[in-house]
């Protein structure tokens, strides 16, 4: 019954068994990462965590790095 | 989402952060010392002197252990102890701890050239300490990974940010390399005997020096950039959701790459292709992690004009891409038939050595040392120079190793119309001497743009110090006044 987990006990299996577990954990990822519009917006609003870290920073806070962008853009 | 919970610096723990700062520089002014002193070795072999302990062979590991280990490790655990702190909003946990680690770290440096100048050595690369020195290490960075572990569980912010992802994949994943690659059965305080042999030796110890470079080298110096670029630029980082992405993709195919270093060996081939293969895969994390830095600037490309420290940390970032691209090149195995053993592997390391680890450290640390002491960096336009200076010793330096990498690899495969070596073995040696000297020259202008650094954050710490000392004795005169 259980003679299909000494599959996972040859090392030459190892190669298969970790593409197996990668790829499809990778794929998951790229799922999470690119989709979803509110997802998007939390996931980019952490790049700001940088500029939250001193009072000094202040003056690049979030909105103001916001505002700086769109004036480059 | 994120959310600001400011701490007054005064409760982060800069003191150790100095420290390994200082630390850091002084370990890379006498690693690259000694690296240009064999690069002369190799250009003029009287330097040798007789002298044992001065060698090729015994300094050739000195150079790359402070470099690595004393230069890029002191600057690892410097920046990461500051930018863990920074974005976790926290103070570092156990600062006794965090005082072992950096006395533990010096102790093993120092006492890693000492023996291998006495020439104690396991011989394997980037890993020459012996047993002892090896527990040694294992107990401080075992220390290291809790007191990291412990500030990310104390943070101030919902979110880990990913800096804090590509520094903790790299302290985990060298604890792993550090561990295994060193598995030894000592016959003596001074001598062990691998537990491997043979080919599976060598492939742990080339999956262990790939990854040291993939993790130590790579990994930890994103960290750095993902921190660093952002602040140095006033802008977030282009898109934290490729960051993502970059990480994960790094993570899962760099630890399969090791292979490559052992092409038409007696390693099985379908390893070979494999490793192959999945460096060939990386370029596609390691382009997506260059773009996502240098487009950091986008719409403010105007900053490199007036921003030397930019300068310093989009170059690397350049040469970030260059040898990640030269890396997978190489890993093709008609390529590596030409480029193995040859001077363009050299040239290849100090690319990326250079390029990318040392001038992201000194961006990283022109931004870094000012803040720590509270104060202003004591002369911009040594900047100027020091970049032009290292700018210059690359190319020079890298260009002198593919020509002698390629010239040696052509004439090493060079046959006349019978089937006869074209060229003698002392025919190639005597070929690779102007290319040396120019690796020198170049090795040299590198050396003397980090000298100029050394002296411009000296002077920085000195003038940091006398205003300090101005302010509390202006103070004292106005308390004493009333």
């Amino acid at each position: 019954m259980f003679d299909w987990l000494l599959w996972f006990t040859h090392p030459g299996n190892s190669k298969m068994f970790s593409l197996l577990l990668l790829f499809p954990s990778f794929c998951v990822i790229m799922i999470y990462v690119l989709t979803g519009k509110q997802r998007a917006r939390r996931l980019e609003a952490y790049k700001y965590i940088p500029f939250l870290d001193e009072p000094d920073d202040r003056g690049s806070s979030p909105n103001q790095v916001q505002d700086n962008e769109r004036k480059h853009d | 989402m994120a959310h600001s919970a400011t701490l007054p610096a005064e409760q982060y723990n800069y003191d150790i952060v100095k420290k390994f700062a200082i630390m850091s520089v002084v370990w890379g002014l006498v690693g690259m010392g000694v690296g240009l002193y064999i690069a002369l070795e190799l250009a003029f072999p009287l330097l040798n002197l007789d002298v044992p302990a001065i060698t090729f062979g015994r300094f050739r590991p000195v150079h790359t252990t402070l470099v690595i280990f004393g230069f890029g490790g002191n600057a690892l655990f410097a920046t990461s102890y500051y930018v863990v702190q920074r974005t976790c909003q926290a103070p570092l946990a156990n600062p006794l701890l965090a005082g072992f680690t950096f006395w533990g770290w010096q102790a093993g440096v120092g006492l890693g050239i000492i023996t291998y100048m006495m020439g104690i050595t396991q011989s394997r690369e980037y890993a020459e300490f012996e047993w002892p020195l090896d527990i040694a290490i294992t107990l401080v960075w075992v220390c290291y990974l809790w007191i990291y572990v412990q500030t990310l569980r104390r943070r101030n912010q919902p979110h880990i940010y990913v800096a804090n992802w590509f520094y903790l994949a790299f302290i985990l994943a060298t604890a792993i390399l550090h561990v295994f690659n060193n598995l030894a059965v000592p016959v003596s305080l001074t001598k062990s005997y691998s537990l491997f042999s043979g080919v599976q030796d060598a492939m742990t110890q080339w999956w262990y020096g790939h990854n040291a470079v993939g993790f130590f080298l790579t990994a930890a110096f994103l960290g750095m950039m993902y921190y660093f670029v952002p602040k140095q630029a006033g802008r977030p980082i282009y898109s934290y959701r490729l960051s993502i992405i970059h990480f994960w993709a790094l993570i899962f195919l760099y630890m399969w790459a090791g292979g490559h270093h052992l092409h038409w060996t007696s390693l099985p081939d379908w390893v070979s292709t494999l490793s192959a293969t999945f460096s060939i895969l990386l370029l596609l994390p390691s382009w997506g992690g260059m773009i996502n830095g240098i487009m950091t600037l986008s719409g403010a490309w105007d900053k490199l004009r007036s921003d030397p420290i930019l300068l310093f940390l989009i170059v690397s970032l350049s040469f970030y891409g260059m040898s990640t691209f030269e890396g997978p090149l190489m890993s093709l195995k008609s390529v590596n038939a030409l480029s193995h053993y040859t001077d363009w592997t050299i040239g290849h390391v100090h690319s990326g050595a250079l390029g990318w680890v040392a001038l992201m450290t000194f961006g990283s640390f022109y931004h870094l040392i000012p803040r720590l002491y509270n104060t202003r960096i004591y002369d911009q336009k040594l900047i100027y120079v020091h970049f032009w200076l290292a700018t210059i010793g690359i190319v020079l330096y890298i260009t002198a190793m593919w020509v002698a990498g390629i010239g040696q690899g052509l004439m090493l495969r060079g046959f006349d119309e019978y089937g006869n070596l074209a060229y003698t073995f002392i025919e190639t040696v005597e070929f690779l001497h102007t290319p040396y000297v120019w690796r020198a020259i170049g090795g040299a202008c590198f050396l003397a743009g980090y000298l100029v650094m050394v002296y411009n954050i000296a002077m920085t710490i000195i003038t940091a110090r006398r205003e300090e000392a101005a302010i509390e004795a202006k103070l004292a005169a106005k308390l004493a006044r009333t």
